[in-house]
């Protein structure tokens, strides 16, 4: 042990040697899944770079060319290679552009939900008392209501308020508000429970002792130990937006046809679906479970290898 | 437990005011009766004194507390679109609903209990692995999208030509794959048994059944996986505790290990969690019932979105909100009876 | 025949880093009646040693090697079945907490019927009856009131006397108590003990007390074993052990007893702690702690490090240590040399 060197291991090294590495490497369905997503969210952002046609550009559409089936069927358009829409639109464009629109509208929702989670629930846990009850009897309510339900309410009141046009020209920017609302009990919650579980411990009482500011302590002592029980959940949250997200395009509170992301394409071809053109809803359909899977497969697997303090129920 | 009673009714009271102050809110700002009653001709002056004769230019907490007493009663005013009492509208619509759930309830009941109790019990079968990876794939899968994927299958039917028709086994399996497709998936069908009042069955004829199946199924279909890894999860739990080995210990079959000893521990935190859950069902009816156009109150909420029908949307979401309520509190209730440690103070030692 | 003999018990956990051998070559015998005690700190193996006795050691557990014989039944290759037979029946367990080991949503009355009802055919009104007359050997207060209670309506002391009279609900055989007296308050530790003594003294039940606790072997027990990552190295009669113990490890419990202490001074310890048992130490699993590691010459004993000590026997104990052997040795040698 001569050859020992004093110099501290860079976080890349620290990272080789943790437990997280060591078993994503042994862990087939992981890297798997990974790799899924990875290739989801690179084909989604090139998509202009990918995609044949520019499906929001009227011009390159050819209505005539509507409800072409895909390849593999009697009748197909080698042009398009997973056939048409019932606007004749590139379906294979216009999943990619789509995809891109779900993933963005999830990320950023849960980008908002972790922002307001994380806050509220590290003053409920670190405060206490009457914000701590407020905080928490807010977020009983909103979770009894189911998220869902929240998402819809909101989407419903808002676009009556604005009005449908300015809803779908800010449509992305809504969607986000509203997942982001609908959601963060969820951070609150597991944030609220791991500060409690940390603040039982001497560190940070040595930290008071020390006279520092309760913000201080919250951010740069308590807010770490919390991070991987966050991490956790951010990985089921993104699938959870992003079905959340198809679910209010579904219903028509979401994005509109004009810029569809995957829900708002699995609701215009469910209208086409009796006449026999399945793959406009079903096609989209698979490429949303599949991004969905990934991601809750690869949460799952967090899960079981950082084992956090998650709340229950 | 009369503690416990009057805490758990406090508590509805608050969800119940903090629901009816937003609820006002929305028909506040939203909802412009006058514009509904006159129509466009009428001139500004007459409007304003009908305004003022309706009290909506009195003070906001004025009008909560006018609302908030006609919804005790009952009156949530009337819905733009039927032109009739909006609790009448609702009232119309809540059985559809309500049979929906319960079907749904009844199969996610029925099937993620033995499930969850077998895959915990065997974790390394080969069927558990099955039951847990369907159950992943299951949380993966929207709700509505599960709806058209059945729809496609039992109701369009699909006709599989992949393996070579030329060939016996190809042709079988083709058979095989391929489904008929004449379930029923839309509305509730034309044979409904009158009940009693606003309630008319669906569970009393074969026809009735036949339209229920799929949209329960879908329904279903969101809560079965997480039901069934939760209670997997807490029976795993329960099979690591020192009591439960203590029960082996005493030499008793692993029957009553399991199903006495395990069982009961595992489903007190499996109906907290649960029977929110059943309760946040009524959300995903939304969905459910605009892909089925089954006639209940979901599918009336999401038109009533779309026609800006105000009252009745506020209506409804008093009515949900109140549902939510009951819910949580036969919940609670449950669990007191079921959990001997809950006491007085209506907290679980 | 002894009622109860063990032989080279071998018991591993296969982990994910590799098998783990928490108990080794562990051999002992049990009479009718007999009382013995297993000392040990925690992590030595004793509440393994204890469980795999009635192959009830949780996965991933298993028993590598060694045989459990009771009654000339072999008892780590029984069915699950026959097992069942005899767990609860014929050898009955007493668990660490009280807290932990009733069922909470289970009636005392149901917990006790249903071990009567596994192993006869009894109607519940007598299998009550039974329940209520054991409880009453207990000395519980008000015992027919028990019955219908929950677990959590009782005391810790309560709840350990109600864990007895489960335990002697079919007149047992043996009863295994695994530390039954750690989890609770000091003050009715000893009465508790005294009521597990009385019965069992009552009743001829054999007796296997797991603890760490050399006060409570010394008074309960008539022979122990001593316990060290995993592996037994004393065992004999309890008096001689006490009074004249051989292993160094043994000596250096005995000496930490505040008992053994002069007023005013610093208790004695045995400096170190027990190794991990994923990690053990090259021959004797002791030997980092041992002070009598080094010879009188200043030289580290050899055998120490590289070889496992066998039993060596003095009076009526067997000490697994080196140093004794050598001791034994030297004065064998110089008795042949005079």
């Amino acid at each position: 042990m001569t050859m020992t060197t004093n110099k501290a291991p860079s976080r890349l090294d620290r990272f080789r040697d943790s437990f997280v590495w060591y078993s994503f490497k042994r862990d087939r369905t992981a890297q798997l899944c990974l790799a899924v997503f990875l290739c989801l969210v690179v084909a989604a952002f090139s998509a202009p770079l990918l995609a044949p046609t520019d499906p929001y550009d009227l011009r390159q559409i050819d209505i005539m060319a509507s409800e072409l089936p895909p390849f593999w069927i009697d009748g197909a358009d080698e042009q398009y290679s997973l056939g048409t829409d019932a606007q004749g639109r590139d379906l294979w464009s216009i999943i990619l552009y789509g995809t891109r629109v779900s993933l963005l509208i999830g990320f950023g929702a849960v980008i908002l939900q972790a922002l307001l989670g994380v806050t509220f629930g590290l003053m409920a846990g670190y405060l206490g008392g009457r914000v701590d009850a407020f905080l928490m009897r807010l977020a009983d309510i909103q979770l009894s209501f189911s998220t869902l339900m929240v998402a819809i309410v909101v989407g419903a009141v808002v676009k009556a308020t604005l009005g449908g046009a300015f809803y779908s020209q800010y449509a992305v920017l809504m969607l986000v508000l509203i997942i982001g609302l609908a959601e963060w009990p969820q951070y609150a919650r597991t944030v609220r429970a791991s500060v409690l579980a940390e603040k039982g411990k001497e560190y940070v009482d040595a930290a008071r002792v020390m006279g520092l500011r309760s913000k201080r302590i919250m951010f740069r002592h308590v807010l770490p130990n919390t991070l991987s029980p966050i991490f956790v959940i951010s990985t089921v949250q993104i699938a959870n937006a992003i079905i959340s997200e198809a679910a209010l395009s579904f219903l028509g509170l979401g994005m509109p046809e004009t810029h569809p992301s995957l829900g708002s394409l699995i609701k215009a071809g469910f209208d086409y679906i009796q006449s026999g053109s399945w793959w406009i809803t079903l096609i989209p359909g698979a490429v949303l479970v599949v991004l969905v899977l990934s991601i809750n497969l690869l949460g799952d697997w967090l899960r079981d290898v950082m084992n956090p303090r998650l709340y229950k129920g | 437990m009369i503690a416990f009673l009057i805490k758990r009714l406090m508590h509805a009271v608050l969800v119940m005011f903090v629901i009816s102050v937003l609820a006002f809110a929305i028909q506040d700002n939203l909802g412009d009766p006058i514009q509904q009653m006159v129509g466009q001709s009428v001139p500004e002056s007459e409007r304003d004194a009908l305004r003022e004769r309706l009290g909506l230019n009195d003070p906001f907490m004025v009008q909560y507390v006018r609302f908030a007493k006609n919804a005790v009663q009952g009156d949530f005013g009337y819905s733009y679109f039927y032109r009739e009492p909006a609790l009448g509208v609702i009232a119309r619509h809540l059985p559809a609903t309500l049979e929906l759930v319960f079907a749904a309830t009844l199969i996610i009941v029925l099937l993620s209990v033995p499930i969850g109790v077998y895959s915990a019990i065997k974790p390394r079968s080969i069927i558990s692995r099955f039951f847990m990876g369907a159950s992943i794939i299951g949380i993966s899968i929207p709700v509505f999208l599960t709806a058209i994927v059945l729809i496609q299958i039992f109701s369009i039917g699909i006709t599989v030509s992949i393996f070579p028709e030329s060939t016996g086994w190809g042709a079988w399996l083709n058979g095989f794959f391929s489904t008929q497709g004449n379930m029923p998936s839309f509305g509730r069908g034309y044979d409904l048994v009158h009940v009693v009042g606003h309630w008319d069955t669906n569970l009393a004829t074969w026809n009735g059944l036949q339209h229920l199946v799929l949209p329960a199924i879908s329904l279903a279909s969101i809560m079965l996986p997480l039901f069934i890894r939760l209670i997997r999860a807490e029976m795993m739990e329960v099979l690591q505790s020192e009591y439960v080995k203590y029960a082996r210990a005493k030499g008793i079959s692993m029957r009553r290990v399991y199903f006495v000893h395990a069982l009961k521990n595992t489903m007190l935190p499996v109906i907290t969690v649960g029977g929110v859950q059943i309760g946040t069902m009524v959300a995903y009816t939304i969905l459910t019932e605009t892909v089925f156009q089954w006639p209940g109150m979901g599918l009336m909420f999401l038109d009533a979105i779309n026609r800006a029908d105000i009252p009745l949307i506020v209506a409804y979401l008093m009515i949900v909100g109140v549902i939510f309520v009951v819910t949580n509190t036969i919940v609670d209730l449950i669990y007191g009876f079921v959990n001997p440690t809950v006491k007085l103070t209506g907290k679980p030692a | 025949m002894a009622l109860l003999e063990v032989s080279q018990l071998d018991v591993r956990f296969a982990l994910r880093q590799g098998e783990v051998k928490a108990i080794r070559d562990v051999s002992f015998t049990l009479e009718r009646g007999e009382r013995l005690g297993i000392v040990g700190e925690s992590g030595a193996g004793k509440s393994v040693a204890a469980f795999s006795l009635l192959n009830l050691i949780s996965k991933p557990g298993f028993i590598a090697g060694g045989s459990i014989r009771f009654e000339g039944q072999t008892l780590n290759t029984m069915s699950e079945r026959g097992l069942r037979k005899i767990r609860g029946n014929r050898i009955s367990m007493i668990f660490q907490d009280p807290m932990m080991t009733l069922n909470p949503v289970l009636s005392i009355g149901e917990q006790m019927v249903e071990c009567l009802k596994a192993h006869r055919r009894i109607s519940s009104r007598d299998a009550r009856a039974i329940a209520l007359d054991k409880l009453r050997q207990v000395q519980i207060p008000s015992p027919e009131k028990r019955l219908d209670q929950y677990p959590h309506e009782l005391s810790g002391g309560m709840r350990q006397r109600i864990i007895i009279a489960i335990a002697l609900l079919l007149d047992p055989d043996i009863i295994i108590a695994d530390e039954p007296t750690t989890a609770l308050d000091v003050t009715i530790q000893a009465e508790i003990m005294a009521l597990l003594l009385d019965l069992c003294e009552q009743h001829n039940v054999g007796l296997i007390l797991i603890t760490h606790d050399l006060g409570v072997v010394s008074q309960v027990t008539q022979r122990m074993l001593v316990m060290y990552a995993g592996r037994v190295i004393e065992q004999g009669p309890t008096r001689e052990i006490i009074n004249d113990p051989q292993h160094p490890y043994t000596q250096g419990l005995i000496n930490a007893l505040p008992q053994m202490a002069t007023p005013g001074e610093k208790l004695n310890q045995i400096r170190g702690s027990m190794p991990s048992l994923s990690n053990l130490p090259s021959g004797c699993a002791f030997h980092p702690r041992c002070d009598f590691i080094k010879r009188a010459d200043g030289q580290t004993r050899p055998a120490c490090v590289e070889q496992v000590p066998g039993f060596v026997q003095t009076g009526n104990c067997l000490a697994a240590c080196h140093m004794v052997a050598e001791l034994l040795e030297d004065r064998r040698l110089k008795e042949e040399s005079q």
